[in-house]
């Protein structure tokens, strides 16, 4: 229960915590890893040089990604009816589908209750629940792809020197979520949608571009000359609200202890580098522990990883299997 | 391999390091900066929502300006449904109206092509309703009469619209521009070879609108207002003698209109001499 707790505070903003307690398994293990120092040494360079390296959950995430933002798009040029709508709200062959950030800021702003987003934000809270809680991040939002993308130019400047990574307090998101969500309620506008860049990418997909893109071309010059992937780390309240499904998914990333060298190859690649800090020399306190429900469950440190000590595992399946 | 390197090591290896309370003070400064600048940002929403330009024309059965701007979930299900794409979504600049539908009636109206409203059916979230809640509120002068009867399915069972409320009132805003009123017809497109919005006609195809362009008129004396208006006594044309005994006529908006601004788009001179006024009430018969 204590590591729920601390899961949960770690995604609103705490930092991560040393263990107190460490089980006898971990202590073993680490005892056995450590034992010959030379060996240790020897194998985890020879890991290092049979590397091979993968973009296997990369590539699928992306294809995934492109594949739902397509199905919108195609729906409404080709009249296909599958997909209709935007990432705010949707019908699925009927049924709909509307996203919990949106039904919220709706409901706060016009203080109505709602019945159809009722329906619509259930069926979207089951299918995460079932999917992983912020997998809707990295695996539909749009956003998340460009900022990924550009991620890459952010980390060439950084390397050549040009540019720091400049942090912010990940509890700054936490302090977003309730502004957003207060002044929702007090102004009686979504305020939140002005800004949101999946809304405005998803609609730009979909309805055609406009001149909001120039915010989304604001915010990802700022992610590439000041702050690391700022938008989704410290700001975006749909992250967080997805991130509370994940909360009671099953579909998380396993981190095993054994096969970890403790090299931080994870952390480097990581949107949330904080629920990584498990994979610190000493922090595991049991041989295999989930990453908890700010991992966005995208998948890069499963692939960078060189030993396999990063899975993706479905709760309570693999004792079935 | 096994150290993470922070950004700020390097700058800071030189001089003296910051200790780590300094570290986590410039951080939470920081943190304070973006969150004021982000919140600054998006109240700039408020800028073209309070500013004095004209409301936008709104879909059919859209609530009150305020309750529209807060309950649409800006997911643009209205906009796939129109069958002439008169729906299009808000941008940066319409502020917190970004994604939030409307009409721009010259350029494609609402002709209610599709028979039911169908914007209404798709909206997810009641901002688009048939029947408001009884908590909202209705504006004077909004409220039909009686329901409009779609002058395309006049001959059908149920030939009136689900519609209660006007979305706006047609209005002769240049008289001293309308072909009617100075005696002339009109020949040819309503709106030119390029314009490219679409109208259903009943006599060519009831399921397919067709562009307007594709539709030549030829009228002894321009009347296009009132034979293009899709809803019956929404419009008429008074006819009277000028003073040289010609004969003249003058479009005359009736209570039955509903503001779907079909004759803002036919109006063949330029700038339309008839137009909707978004969000208007109904004031009465003009004396």
């Amino acid at each position: 229960m204590s590591r729920f707790v601390d899961l949960l505070l770690g995604m609103l903003g705490a930092e991560p915590k040393k263990p107190t307690h460490v089980s006898e398994n971990v202590k073993q293990i680490m005892v056995r890893k450590y034992a010959n120092k030379d060996n240790y040494i020897k194998e985890k360079l020879h890991i290092r040089a049979h590397q091979n390296p993968s973009h296997k959950w990369r590539n699928r995430r992306w294809s995934v990604l492109i594949a739902v933002n397509m199905l919108f798009v195609v729906s409404f040029w080709l009249d296909i009816q599958i997909l209709e709508g935007a990432l705010t709200a949707s019908r699925f062959v009927g049924f709909h589908m509307v996203d919990l950030n949106s039904a919220l800021h709706v409901m706060l702003a016009h203080k109505h209750v709602i019945v159809n987003l009722f329906i619509g934000t259930f069926t979207v809270f089951l299918l995460w629940v079932l999917m992983g809680g912020r997998s809707f991040c990295s695996w539909v939002c749009p956003y998340h792809l460009v900022s990924e993308l550009t991620e890459k130019l952010h980390l060439k400047l950084v390397q050549k020197k040009l540019v720091t990574d400049h942090q912010f307090h990940r509890g700054t998101r936490t302090v977003f979520w309730l502004l957003f969500a207060l002044m929702s309620f007090a102004t009686g506008y979504t305020i939140f949608e002005t800004l949101s860049p999946t809304g405005i990418l998803s609609r730009a997909l979909i309805y055609g571009p406009g001149l909001a893109l120039g915010w989304v071309f604001l915010l990802l010059l700022f992610e590439v000359f000041w702050s690391r992937r700022a938008w989704c780390r410290y700001v975006c309240p749909i992250g967080l609200t997805y991130g509370a499904v994940g909360l009671i998914t099953p579909l998380q990333i396993t981190y095993r202890v054994e096969q970890c060298f403790h090299e931080g190859d994870c952390r480097k690649v990581c949107l949330v580098p904080h629920v990584l800090d498990v994979t610190i020399k000493g922090r595991a306190t049991e041989e295999s522990v989930g990453l908890g429900p700010d991992c966005t469950r995208c998948g890069l440190c499963v692939d960078v990883c060189p030993t396999g000590a990063l899975l993706y595992e479905v709760k309570g399946l693999s004792k079935l299997l | 391999m096994s150290t993470q390197s922070t950004p700020g090591d390097k700058k800071t290896a030189s001089r003296v390091p910051l200790d780590k309370a300094q570290k986590a003070r410039r951080r939470f400064l920081h943190s304070i900066g973006l969150t004021l600048g982000v919140v600054g940002i998006s109240l700039l929403g408020y800028i073209p929502v309070t500013s004095a330009r004209p409301p936008r024309l709104r879909p059919p059965g859209a609530l009150n300006e305020d309750d529209f701007l807060a309950s649409c979930i800006k997911c643009g299900q209205c906009v796939q449904v129109c069958p002439v794409q008169a729906i299009v979504l808000g941008d940066i600049d319409d502020g917190f109206g970004i994604g939030v539908p409307y009409i721009s009636a010259r350029d494609q109206a609402c002709d209610f092509s599709c028979d039911a409203v169908q914007c209404i059916l798709a909206c997810p979230t009641g901002a688009l309703t048939y029947v408001k809640p009884a908590s909202l509120e209705v504006s004077a002068g909004a409220p039909l009469a009686r329901p409009p009867v779609l002058k395309a399915k006049e001959n059908d069972p149920e030939p009136t619209l689900n519609l209660k409320e006007r979305i706006g009132v047609a209005r002769l805003a240049r008289p001293e521009a309308c072909l009617a009123l100075h005696g002339q017809g009109f020949k040819g497109p309503a709106r030119g070879p390029a314009f490219k919005g679409q109208m259903r006609y009943v006599d060519v195809d009831r399921w397919k609108p067709i562009p307007l362009r594709d539709h030549p008129y030829d009228r002894e004396l321009c009347d296009l207002c009132f034979t293009e208006c899709p809803i019956k006594d929404a419009i008429q044309m008074v006819s009277f003698l000028s003073k040289r005994g010609e004969r003249l006529a003058r479009p005359e908006v009736l209570e039955q209109c509903v503001g779907c601004g079909v004759c803002e788009m036919v109006c063949p001179v330029e700038p339309a001499a008839i137009v909707i006024d978004a969000r208007a009430p109904w004031q009465g018969e003009p004396v």
